[in-house]
């Protein structure tokens, strides 16, 4: 580490590649969304894609620095760094500003406002990473699993005081780091189990959806009656769901916010309101199903450009995508972040050192649930959760965040020779 | 190595699968399903209708009937309005302060982006006076928009009217028509609306979500230019149309003349009348409204709607066929004692006749006469046989238009009646009946009806000895004065032309010296026949129809006015005067002293209660007689009148239980 030369040895080159297309696909794409003959320069410092011009350029510098760094001082930081984020986190509470309903930002002065629930994402994987790889520490184990929560859970709470649903759902992806762990895999199983028992629930009636899983449990149980381990299974998570099912409706009718129990509605198709709640996931679907196979063309999108979408640079900034790129633009860009997903997944299985191995599958992880929430929502296929794109959507916050938590990455896989001890 | 470590394959797995699902929809949302770009398309392109000028109408000579005037529509785009000065504004428009706040909070909850109608077709003198200050009026707009002109306001029912479309229409239409759009609703302008309309153009623009207007859609590729509708050059001439208009007024009836030559029709008058341009511009809807409780009912169209029993008038067809199937020959004679007697029935002549020709029957209009020649045209195979001799009859009366409908190239035309012999046989039963049951035929009467246009185009035939051209209102269309091939088809009616002569003879001394007298023109041959159209709710209707010259007829016309009696007493002269106006351009003082201005000014109006057909009001036909015998001076006319009497017989329906 000591010539200049091995700074970028080792550097993870493809990445880098796909990371740097996704950030000129986003700027197009901003640039495109918010268009305007006023100035058609992509450098326009009064312009959202100007604006993201230097963010890109920041990120970029960011990334840079991050490579210059040692490896040790990363895992050696990490509780330093989840430490002040949390601190940022009960700031915001106070401080914040509340925009859209969301008490999520801090001012910085010169219209530049910082969002630290981004900054969180990294900063809990890093200290996760950092935690789950010390000696002695199993997620199987009570009290590890326990703090591994707490590290989990602490700024998911700050997060959802705010309160962003969005944000605090993507600290749920962080099941599958905890899974790649040793964490048993019925916990997989239960969380697929209640988001499926969580539409049905809602969908049907409750009485219905139990006598079903009921006769379901009962022909397997016959089937495998000889098993008696997988019997106490099935039964134990029968009377698990049946449980979750009554407290769903109880959450659904008691717990939930009015908007978020629209969202949902519409996104189940129990209510369709198109001018008023539902004229958001209306228009989105509107402007990517418009795209056909080739799309309307850079710059031709008219949902989009005519403001029919609404967030049309940041959450619904796939909605320009579809419109615009149409269907191939939409697969080559779910390719990408499929290629970089899986790619994160093959650099964080090549690591010797497990600090960096969880903290990989943590990138995948964020990222993933990212792409996953926000081209969901912009299809209909999830509930409305405001949360961005990676890379793509207008906002330095993310960015840069994103970034961070990548570039990190990068920064250890270009050391994974060497080990890091916690 | 982890010991978890096949792990990453299910990691793996679950996003590949994941990532698939989002692929899968992207493909059934953006490949399979349409209805998208659908969406999308409504959402932005709002397509803006360019109306076409509707395609004038002009007369014989090239003068408008009715052409296009510009009228101006107000919009108001809410959001753009500045402060101004609101009663300066409403005094410009005409309109108070309370209708401008009703009217501004409406087009605001519309919608305040976007350009809303604030008040329809101001005149061009109020568009005047508000532009020079509109610039004041920042937000309010002014677009032109043609209406209908009638600068003459002459031929109301013949030119009819536009108005909005129906739902039937729009359907009908396949999508043309949208709501709002105007339609030709009667008349020509219903009858040739494919050609006026001409061709809508549309402007297709894109609009934001807010309903800003962004520019054109893919740069006008998708933009069509209107095209005007095409002129029609019709066959009225407006002048003659004017007088008999005049003469018209305050009496209930028609006038319909017709060029023998070309079968285009002259003159077309329905009475009452009104002033077209009641229904174009703001009033539009109570104009309407007053025009449709109108009693006298301007709205119907007489000449080709109206139908009466054609009287007197039918006497020339009537000889006509009889020579033709050779019952008769012109010298013929009969002696008319003043009545004849048919079966046990007396029919009364209106007057002593004596012996009578064929010529000098029609023109005395001898009811004997022509009883004699019905019957024995009806007997010709026996009495017994009535029903084939009355179907021949039949057949060669419809030749000449009766009973059925000419094809007039307008719509809501009436065919009249001509009863059949099933209707007889279903009356009397069957062989239940004889020449003498039906004899009033013979003189027009009975259930024989035509409308003012037959009557008018049987001139055309007999001035043409022995064809017709179907009546058209149309001469021409286009600027290249198309002519419809139909129009110059000639209809032949199956009567020699050598029979023509000895009838015409009859028909010039109507006027010459017979019951027409009195309308005799100056300089001009005229043929013509009175008749006295029996009226079962009041007074009997006034007939004369006619041709002029004799020598090369340039000029058929039926006149009926109703409920005033005798065809000599009005239709006949309101027919001369239109005859000599047509034919010399202007009307020449009459021997008679009959003046245009005395039939201008009098008033025939039937009382509403008669006209309604309500109560059945006892008329008094001495009345108009009194009337005319004080306004003239000419002891010739008095021994005409002198004799007056119905030339009809009783409605012989009503007599069969006999």
């Amino acid at each position: 580490m000591n010539n200049q030369r091995s700074f970028f040895f080792n550097v993870d080159w493809l990445t880098v590649l796909i990371y740097l297309a996704l950030c000129t696909i986003g700027l197009l794409n901003i640039h495109s969304a918010v268009y305007d003959v006023k100035h058609p320069d992509i450098i326009d410092l009064d312009t959202n894609y100007g604006k993201q011009f230097i963010y890109i350029i920041v990120a970029i510098v960011t990334g840079i620095v991050i490579l210059l760094l040692e490896s040790r001082i990363l895992s050696a930081l990490a509780p330093a760094i989840y430490g002040i984020t949390v601190l940022l986190l009960m700031l915001v509470l106070v401080v914040g500003r509340n925009v859209g309903g969301n008490q999520a930002w801090i001012s910085l002065g010169g219209g530049f406002r910082l969002q630290p629930s981004e900054f969180a994402k990294f900063a809990t994987c890093l200290l996760l990473a950092r935690y789950l790889s010390g000696t002695n520490v199993k997620v199987t184990e009570l009290k590890s699993f326990l703090i591994t929560a707490a590290i989990i859970g602490f700024p998911m709470l700050l997060i959802m005081l705010q309160p962003d649903m969005g944000s605090t759902l993507v600290f749920c992806s962080l099941i599958f780091v905890l899974y790649r762990e040793g964490l048993s895999p019925y916990f997989l199983i239960i969380v697929g189990l209640f988001i499926f028992l969580f539409v049905i629930a809602i969908l049907y009636n409750p009485l219905y959806v139990i006598a079903a899983l009921a006769a379901f449990a009962a022909i397997i149980m016959w089937l495998f009656k000889r098993n008696k381990k997988l019997l106490i299974t099935l039964l134990a998570g029968l009377v698990l769901s049946v449980a979750f099912i009554f407290s769903v409706k109880f959450i659904y009718n008691n717990v939930l916010q009015p908007h978020q129990k629209v969202r949902i509605d519409i996104i189940l198709g129990i209510t369709k309101d198109l001018r008023g709640k539902g004229y958001n996931l209306n228009q989105s679907k509107i402007a990517i199903g418009s795209g056909k196979l080739w799309g309307k063309g850079y710059l031709h999108g008219t949902q989009t450009k005519y403001s029919f979408v609404p967030e049309q640079s940041t959450d619904f900034i796939f909605c320009t995508v579809g419109e615009e790129w149409g269907f191939a633009g939409s697969v080559v860009l779910l390719g990408l972040y499929l290629f970089l997903i899986l790619r994160l997944i093959m650099i964080a299985e090549r690591q010797r050192s497990p600090f960096s191995r969880i903290y990989g599958y943590g990138v995948a992880s964020v990222i993933f649930f990212h792409v996953m929430i926000n081209i969901g929502m912009t299809i209909g296929l999830v509930p409305v959760i405001g949360i961005p794109l990676p890379f793509i959507s207008y906002g330095g916050s993310s960015l840069l965040s994103f970034t961070i938590l990548l570039f990190i990455l990068i920064k250890l896989d270009s050391n994974r020779m060497g080990m890091i001890y916690a | 190595m982890n010991q978890f470590f096949e792990r990453r394959y299910v990691i793996a797995g679950i996003f590949i699968t994941i990532i698939f699902i989002l692929i899968a929809r992207l493909y059934y949302m953006q490949i399979v399903d349409d209805k998208y770009l659908l969406y999308a398309n409504n959402n932005v392109i709002r397509t803006i209708t360019k109306f076409a000028d509707r395609g004038p109408i002009l007369d014989r000579n090239g003068k408008i009937l009715v052409g296009n005037e510009l009228v101006y529509d107000i919009s108001v785009i809410p959001k753009q309005v500045k402060p101004f000065d609101t009663m300066a504004f409403c005094k410009l428009i005409g309109m108070d302060k309370a209708e401008f706040d009703k009217r501004f909070l409406k087009a605001k909850i519309q919608s305040p982006n976007r350009e809303i109608i604030f008040d329809k077709q101001l005149s061009p003198q109020l568009y005047a006076s508000l532009q020079e200050r509109l610039s004041e009026f920042q937000g309010f707009f002014v677009d032109p928009h043609p209406v209908r002109a009638y600068p003459d306001s002459v031929a109301a029912q013949f030119l009819g009217y536009i108005g909005e479309v129906q739902p039937k229409d729009i359907a009908k239409s396949g999508g043309y028509y949208r709501l709002g759009d105007y339609i030709g609703a009667t008349g020509v302008e219903k009858a040739y609306e494919h050609i006026l309309r001409g061709q809508k153009g549309v402007t297709n623009m894109m609009v934001d979500s807010r309903g800003v207007a962004k520019g054109s859609y893919a740069n006008g590729a998708y933009d069509t230019i209107p095209i005007p509708g095409a002129r029609l050059k019709s066959s009225l001439d407006i002048d003659i149309q004017k007088l008999g208009e005049k003469l018209m007024q305050n009496k209930v009836g028609s006038i319909v003349a017709i060029e023998p030559s070309t079968g285009e029709i002259l003159c077309f008058v329905s009475s009452p009348t009104y002033d077209p341009n009641l229904m174009v511009g703001r009033n539009r809807g109570n104009n309407a409204d007053s025009l449709n409780k109108d009693p006298y009912k301007p709205f119907f169209i007489r000449p080709i709607g109206a139908h009466y029993p054609p009287g007197s008038s039918f006497k020339p067809l009537s000889a006509l066929i009889a020579l033709q199937e050779g019952v008769i020959t012109p010298q013929t004679t009969y002696y008319c004692p003043g009545y004849y007697i048919s079966g046990n029935r007396r029919i009364k002549c209106l007057e002593k006749h004596g012996l009578v020709s064929l010529s000098s029957a029609v023109a005395g209009s001898c009811n004997g006469y022509f009883s004699m020649v019905f019957e024995k045209l009806m007997n010709v195979s026996g009495y017994k046989n009535i029903s084939p001799t009355f179907t021949d009859w039949r057949t060669n009366v419809n030749k000449f238009g009766l009973g059925s409908k000419l094809g007039l190239d307008m719509p809501n035309e009436k065919g009249g009646n001509l009863p059949t012999a099933l209707v007889y046989d279903k009356i009397y039963h069957k062989c239940g009946w004889r020449s003498s049951t039906i004899i009033s035929l013979a003189i027009g009467q009975g259930e024989v009806e035509a409308t003012p246009l037959q009557l008018a185009n049987i001139e055309c035939t007999i001035a043409n000895h022995g064809f017709y051209y179907t009546p058209h209102l149309i001469k021409s269309v286009g600027t290249k004065n198309m002519i419809r091939p139909e129009d110059t088809v000639k209809k032949y009616v199956g009567i020699d032309a050598k029979y023509f002569e000895p009838v015409i003879d009859g028909m010039q001394a109507v006027v010459e010296n017979g019951t027409a007298i009195r309308s005799k023109i100056p300089g001009i041959v005229m043929c013509g026949k009175t008749g006295t159209a029996q009226n079962p709710h009041g007074e009997d209707h006034s007939v004369f129809v006619a041709f002029a010259p004799r020598d090369t007829p340039r000029i058929a016309i039926a006149v009926v006015v109703e409920n005033s009696g005798e065809g000599a007493h009005w239709a006949a002269p309101i027919a001369s005067f239109i005859v000599e106006k047509y034919l010399k351009g202007s009307i020449s003082k009459r021997e008679t002293g009959i003046t245009p201005e005395y039939f201008m000014e009098a008033n025939r109006l039937p009382e509403i209660n008669n006209y309604s057909h309500k109560p059945k009001g006892k008329p008094s036909p001495a009345d108009s007689v009194k009337n005319i015998k004080k306004n003239t001076d000419q002891p010739k006319v008095k021994s005409v009148f002198h004799k007056n009497k119905k030339d009809t017989v009783k409605f012989l329906a009503v007599n069969k239980g006999k």
